[in-house]
Parts: C-alpha cells; structure tokens; sequence
C-alpha cells in the first residue's frame, strides 16, 4: 500500500514539473510509439549495462508533432517509431539529424535504413494471413487472390486505414499501380465478411469462432496470442500463412529509430541505438516481441520460425513509403471501411 | 444605460462596481484565453495547410462520416435519455425498495472509459465470446457465420454501448435539479388532479430542462471526443476522420480544417439551443431549496421503478464491471499487483484532484460574479470558455502544445538573462501542461452547471442582498455557493472522473516517465491484451466511487438539517 503522504510528495512533485530528467547527465530521453510493456524491458537491460537512465514517454501518435513544437528546448533525444510511412513523415517534418555509426552501417543491412543515416531499422514483422485449420486446405497464397471471389463472404481485416494496413495496400500500389490496386481492394471488400474493425487479435478471433475463414494479421499477434494462455485458442484454431505479391516477397514492414534534431545527450542517445541493434537486444526483440530480429545470426522466435521461411519482398521501403497517401486515399475512394 | 426598475435594477447596482466588474472580466478573460490559445494555434494550422484536399474529403470521406456520427450522435442520446432521465425522476420523486443503492450505482458507469466498455462487450458478444459460443452449443452451428447474430461492432452497437457509459452526465444533471426544484410545483399540480405523467410532462420536465440539456450536450461532447471505441467499433466518425486525415492522408492542415468546421457546428447548435430556450426560461421565483417530499410507490410501480433504475446500471456498470473484476482475478493481476500500477493509481488521483479544485475554481470564479457584476462581453467570454468539451482531446492537445512553449521560450529567455542557464520546458514538460490541458478540456463543465444552476436562483435573492448592501464576493460565498452546492458537486464528480479516464491529451501531452491508469490501459491494449489491464481499469472505477457516494449522500446531509 502507498501512503496518502506519498501521493501527496508525488502529486508536489508532479505538479512542480518533472523537467530535471531532461536536464541531468547519464540518461536519455526517448519518445515512443512502442509499448512500454515491450520496451521497457529492453531499457532495463541497457541501464544495467551501460548505467544510463531511460526515460521515456509513450503515445499512439502526434509525438513528431510534439517534438516539432518543443524545438530546441526539447528534451527528445531518440524517437522509437514503426510503419515505414510513418518514419519518412518523421525525417520530412525536420525532427531528425544524421545518425552516424561505423558500427551501425555493419549490422542493419542498407534496404533496412535511410541512405542519408536518418532512421535505422530496429526489427521487422511482417503483414500475413491467419487461416481457419479446419476449413482452409491451402498452405500458399498471394496477396493478389485475396480478391478471388472464392473467398466471398470469408475474409476479416481491421481498417483499411490503420497503418498496417495502409503500409499493405501502400506496397501493393508500388507493386501494380493505383488502378490494379483499386480493383483488388474493391475484391478484397467484396470478400469481407463484416465491416473492417476491431484489431489483428479480434481478426485472429474471429476466425477461429468460425466468423471468417482468413483474417489479415501482423506475425508478432499471433506468437503473443500462442503465449496467453486466454488466447492460446484463438491461435490453435488457426495457421499462419506467409502470403508472397505475386512475383515478390511477403510484405514487411519495420520498426525504426531516429535521432531527435536537438536531441539533448546526443553520445548517450548513439550508445543507445547501437545497443539496440545489439546482440541481447535483437535476441530480446524476436524473444519478447516475436519480431524478426534486423542482425543476422539472431535466432527467429520458435512460435515465428514455424511459419516457414520468409521470403520478405525485396520493393524498397521508401516505394512503399511514398505510396502511403495514395493508399489512404484508395481506402477512401472505393469505401473500404463503409 | 439600464433601467431602474424591476429586474433590471440589480443591473443598474452593479454599475456601481467597477472593481467587481474587472474582477470578473478580468476571470473570464483567463479562462476564455486557455481556449482560444489553442484555438488560434489550431487556426494558424488550418490557414497555412492547404485546400487541395478538399475535393477528395468531400466525395468520399465527409458526407459518410457526416451520416455516421449524426446516427451514432442520435443514437448516444436516446440511450442517454432513457437510461439517464427516467431513473433520476424516480430516485428524486419516489420511494421505493433498493432506491437509495440505485441511487449510487446509477452514476457509476461514468467511471468506464468508453473503449473499455467497447472492448468488454466485443469480448462478450461478438463469435468468439460466451454468448454466441452458448448459442452455437445449443443450436448445434458449427461456425459464427452459420447464423445471424446482431454485430456488436457495427454504428447501432457503438450507439448502444457508448450511450450505456454517457448516461450519468443526464443522470446526474437531471437528478439534481429534479431533487431542488421547487417541491410546491409538483404538489400543486397533483393537488389540482395532475395525473404524475403531467406533473413529470409539464412541471418537473420543463423545470429541469437546462440541466438536462447541460448532461446531455455533455454526453454527446463525450462521444465526439471518442476515438478508441469508434475506429475499434469500425464506426467512422467525424472525428476518426480527423485523424486519418492527419496522420494517413498527410494533412495536419486539412485535419485543423475538419476539426475546427466541427467546433463551428457544434457551437452554433448549443448557441441555437441556448437561443431556443432562453425563451422559456423558468427561472425560479419560488425556489426555496426545499428537498422535493418522496411519495412511497408500492407493489407493481415500485417494481417497475426498481427495473427501470436497475437496467442501466446493469448494463453500464455491472456487466463490464464484472467482466473487468473476473478477467483481473483470473490473470491473478490482484494478488500479484505491480507497484507500478500504484504509482499510475497515485499520479491518477493527483491529477484528478489538482485538476478538479482548478476547473471548479474557474467555473466559480468565471461564472458567478459575471451574473452579480455583468458585463457586455462575458457571455461571449464564458461561452469561449466552454468550447474545450466540443474540441476532441487529441485536437486540443496539440493546439496546447505550442502556446505553452512559446511561454516556456519567454521563460527560458528570462532566465538566460538572469542566470545563464536554460531551465527547459517548465509548463510544456511537466504535469502542469496536464493540469492545464484538463482545465481547458473540462472547464465548460463547471461552467455550464453553475449557469444552468444560477437560473434556478432568483434573482431577488440578489437584489434583496445588494439593498442590504453586500458586495459580490459576500453574496456569492453566503447566497450562491450554498445554493449550487448540490450542482457543483456534481460537477465536482464529473470533472474529476472525466480526469481519470481521460487518455487522448494525457498520452500526448504527459511528461517523461508518467503513466496514469488510462495509459497503463493502453500500453496492454495496443498489444492485443487489453485484459491484462483490467486492473487498471478497475482502479479507476474504484477512485471514481468514492466522490459519487460522497455525492449522493450530500442532499441527504441537507435534509437532516431541516
């Protein structure tokens, strides 16, 4: 139990302002799209090895807009973000600076970072399809045929304008351009079997409750879902399928890391971003987080392993990237989420 | 300038006052600037984003989104409605068994953050969940799409749900004014042979109508505000279309366009609806704070009584509250509590706390003295000041932030000359940028209750006090505030639970390693175990109880009195 007199010390403290973290030495301040319940583990890790104290603060979104705003008194140093789209929207507000690491270049292969060094990639997850065990025999599939009119009435997808979507549907404009992207997004529609919402683990649900045969879904959901026991079911019931663009590679989207324009401890941010690229912190990445680790030589999540070898789509990130507001316009143009 | 005579008169006293007039312009002034300063900063966005958006949004995105939240709008309030109104005549009018637990329990799903309630029944009721798995069990379907069950992730499901958590805002408006209002009304018309329903139809109704207004405007601001419930739901509100277009279409401009377009709809509609009933006003002329006498219902009616009360608490508060209480017992999240969730628990109430005496403070400060010392401008002043609520959080948290670093940049220019050093971000890095952004989001509460409060004071009162030569700070602590005690409570309540739930302006604005409860909810939710956090959402129901029987308990304090 706390002590009101606590509260009440915490409450002086808060309200006073907790502005001295930003200004002390031997910490770095990080801004997050990630999960604490992810992360913080991770910072854990790299304060015992390197004594340096991580604070942090984690949203849903508008922290490269808060950056932006704070300017140079901002106390930022590292933004940990994901979805490819997301991360070059970051680097073109101007919050960003060069990371530069000799130590960096030799671990995060170059499709998996900015030429110009101003985000690295940190893992990697990839956008597939669970599948019904019972009522799909199929152990392949393309992304293109998921507007196969085989499937009517047999698909489940969040919205269309979640980012992971949005990265999905981005890559597939790269890939065909907008009028063959459109016609698949309309098939795709015409397949669903309710509205788009809820998240990938309601998709997973669903298809295992028998509402829909395929659900689209991210690969980390599914090994989170394998290790709750409430939701170990929902896994059970289903498979995952490693769907490839026809002609291409399963599409893969990133989790990255940038260095803040102004960010105030700068060596201690840089010690940081080389930790996580790390050993300990890519084996923590695809063991907590199920992710594909970006370093070679990690070993890959049991649980993610079983999936099958993934063929990741060789398409630059950029390209993708670049096609995120014609993705988002596309969603809105044939109602996807209507 | 004013007349002298009649009521009227009280306005040509005040002229008298310069002082309390710059007082309370002055107050006013403040409260309305921590709205238009954001306000302004959201305008300049929209001004310097461009148009070209506009032809795309228009065809495909607006007129749907435009139907979508009229329905969910239209749907949230007829639940609110009867789950809000019917129970507070009852408790305020009638005796019957179990009133005085329902009494409490009604207000209490305010306490369930709209996105909880929406994923507790996605749990429940959507193919996976005990109801349909039951269902499948007993008709022998092997599939959830064998049969057709109504889809709780639909416009009628987010009406249904969201209406079920929002109704304690017409609730407790309505509760209190049916409880002060004047006990002689009812028993005149029923001792003239008014049948109940024409007593609750043309007195008690009517009587409480501005209050019931205030609730409900509340909570469909509410529902606006709403984001995590409507894109879980797939409803695609004005709002969720606020964001995509910000963060998908790219345009932080277009987004500051829609959003401030809404802010002009909504605040003509409650302009419109002021206009509409200034008309009819029925400001008290009897109003005595006589506590309305309860008539004893028995056999049947007071069954009916108990099951219309019962229903919404059930529904709002009982089935997610339970769901919650099983889900942390069965992940042993209560025996095992992380010291962690304690410290969000402390935070949370700090907060809560610091940030309700603020808003009440403003809401007194703002609202009373303009009545006793007015001036032309206040009105305006005032209704600036309670535009927060109609501005969704996450809008309102970023139009905050660049007014409070442009003060932080005089203060670090201040302090460089005075000692060399930067101190950093004072308001914008620390938890007064919270207080701040709640005082803003949460003002038009307080506000709006002791407005519609005042009209139930006569203003004889006033004038009888200003012949006896009191000034307005006497008047206002011994006449106004005894008076709108009741109403301030429940503003009291609403305001501080509002700040225990409230996660758009807290994720974004929050300083370096704070978490409140809400975000600790979130953190589990965005990886897919919102369950894990149901702790945490129970806690917040836990610190929301006691402020709501400390409410209810406090009319009854009165009527000891007397």
């Amino acid at each position: 139990m706390f002590k009101p007199l606590h509260a009440v010390s915490l409450a002086a403290a808060l309200v006073a302002g907790a502005v001295s973290p930003a200004l002390a030495q031997g910490e770095v301040n990080v801004y997050s799209y990630r999960e604490t319940k992810l992360i913080q583990p991770l910072f854990d890790a790299f304060t015992k090895d390197t004594g340096i104290k991580v604070n942090v603060i984690s949203a849903s979104s508008g922290l490269e807009q808060r950056i932006k705003t704070e300017g140079e008194n901002s106390p930022a140093d590292i933004l940990l973000t994901v979805d490819i789209g997301r991360i070059e929207e970051a680097v073109k507000a101007g919050i960003t600076q060069p990371i530069v690491s000799g130590e960096l270049d030799k671990v995060v292969p170059p499709q998996l970072r900015d030429p110009e060094g101003h985000w690295y990639a940190i893992s990697m997850r990839a956008r597939v399809v669970y599948a019904s065990k019972e009522r799909v025999q199929q152990t392949a599939l393309t992304y293109e045929e998921l507007a196969d009119p085989k499937w009517k009435g047999k698909i489940c997808i969040r919205s269309g304008q979640h980012m992971y979507n949005n990265a999905l549907i981005a890559a597939y404009i790269a890939h065909h351009g907008e009028a063959k992207a459109e016609e698949w997004l309309k098939g795709v529609k015409a397949n669903l079997a309710q509205k788009p919402s809820g998240g990938d683990r309601e998709t997973a649900r669903d298809v295992a409750a028998g509402k829909c045969d395929l659900g689209i879904g991210n690969t980390y959901y599914y090994g989170l879902m394998q290790a709750n026991p409430q939701q170990k079911p929902w896994a059970d019931a289903t498979k995952v399928i490693l769907p490839t663009f026809a002609g291409g590679g399963t599409h893969v989207n990133v989790s990255a890391v940038v260095l803040a324009k102004h960010a105030p401890h700068k060596a201690e941010a840089l010690k940081l971003i080389e930790w996580l690229a790390g050993e300990k912190a890519q084996h923590m990445y695809a063991d907590v987080n199920y992710e594909y680790p970006l370093r070679s030589g990690i070993d890959i999540n049991p649980a993610i392993a079983a999936f099958g070898t993934l063929k990741a789509d060789q398409l630059p990130l950029s390209r993708v990237a670049n096609e995120k507001k014609a993705a988002a316009a596309l969603v809105d143009k044939v109602g996807f989420d209507n | 300038m004013h007349s002298a005579t009649g009521g009227p008169a009280l306005r040509g006293a005040a002229v008298r006052l310069p002082a309390d007039k710059i007082a309370s312009l002055t107050i006013a002034l403040a409260a309305a600037a921590l709205i238009a300063l954001p306000l302004a900063s959201l305008m300049r966005l929209a001004v310097a984003g461009d148009t070209d958006l506009w032809p795309h949004l228009m065809a495909y995105v607006l007129p749907h989104a435009v139907a979508q939240t009229v329905l969910l709008l239209a749907g949230v309030a007829v639940v609110a409605v009867l789950a809000g109104i019917a129970p507070a005549f009852l408790v305020a009018s009638f005796e019957f068994p179990g009133r005085k637990v329902l009494e409490w329990l009604l207000p209490l799903p305010l306490a369930i953050p709209t996105y909880i309630a929406a994923y507790v029944y996605a749990d429940i009721l959507d193919a996976a969940g005990p109801v349909q798995t039951a269902l499948r069990d007993v008709f022998g379907f092997k599939t959830g799409a064998e049969y057709w069950f109504p889809p709780v992730r639909s416009l009628g499901g987010a009406a249904l749900i969201v209406g079920l958590v929002v109704y304690p805002y017409v609730y407790l408006t309505a509760r209190a004014l049916f409880k002060t209002q004047s006990a002689s009304f009812a028993e005149a018309a029923q001792t003239m042979g008014a049948s109940l329903w024409q007593t609750f139809r043309y007195v008690s109704f009517p009587l409480a109508r501005p209050a019931i207004v205030v609730g409900l405007a509340l909570a469909l601001l509410e529902t606006l505000n709403d984001i995590g419930a409507a894109e879980y739901l797939g409803v695609q509100t004005l709002t969720l279309s606020i964001f995509t277009t910000w963060l998908n279409r790219g345009s932080l401009g277009g987004a500051a366009q829609i959003a401030l377009a809404l802010l002009a709809v909504v605040t003509l509609l409650i302009a419109l609806e002021r206009s509409g009933r200034r008309g009819q006003s029925v400001e008290g002329d009897v109003q005595d704070g006589t506590v309305t006498r309860r008539l004893p219902l028995g056999g049947g009616a007071a069954a009916l009584a108990v099951l219309v009360c019962a229903v919404p608490v059930a529904f709002g508060f009982v089935i997610p509250g339970g769901y919650l209480l099983r889900e942390a017992i069965r992940r042993g999240l209560i025996s095992g509590i992380e010291p962690s969730l304690l410290t969000a628990l402390a935070t949370t109430v700090a907060l809560a706390a610091v940030a309700t005496a603020v808003v009440l403070a403003v809401g007194i400060a703002a609202a009373i003295p303009l009545r006793l010392a007015p001036v032309r401008t206040g009105r305006p002043l005032l209704a600036i000041a309670s535009m927060g609520y109609a501005v969704p959080g996450t809008v309102l948290a970023l139009g905050l932030l660049s007014p409070l670093v442009s003060v932080d940049e005089i203060l670090n220019a201040l302090a460089r000359g005075l000692t060399g050093v930067n101190v950093g971000l004072v308001l914008a890095g620390s938890s007064a940028a919270l207080i701040i952004a709640y005082t803003a989001r949460f003002s038009s509460i307080a506000i709006g209750v002791v407005q519609a409060g005042l009209t139930q004071t006569p203003r004889e009162f006033d004038e009888s006090a200003r012949l006896e030569g009191a000034g307005v700070w006497p008047i206002l602590r011994q006449i106004h505030l005894p008076l709108l005690t009741p109403a301030l409570t429940g503003a009291a309540l609403l305001v501080f639970v509002d700040c225990l739930k409230e996660l758009p302006m807290t994720l974004l604005m929050r300083p370096l390693n704070v978490e409140t409860l809400a975000t600790s909810i979130y953190q589990f939710a965005t990886r897919g175990s919102f369950e894990d956090g149901a702790l945490a959402a129970l806690l917040i129901v836990l610190a929301g109880i006691p402020p709501v029987i400390l409410l209810m308990r406090l009319p009854d304090v009165r009527e000891k009195r007397r």
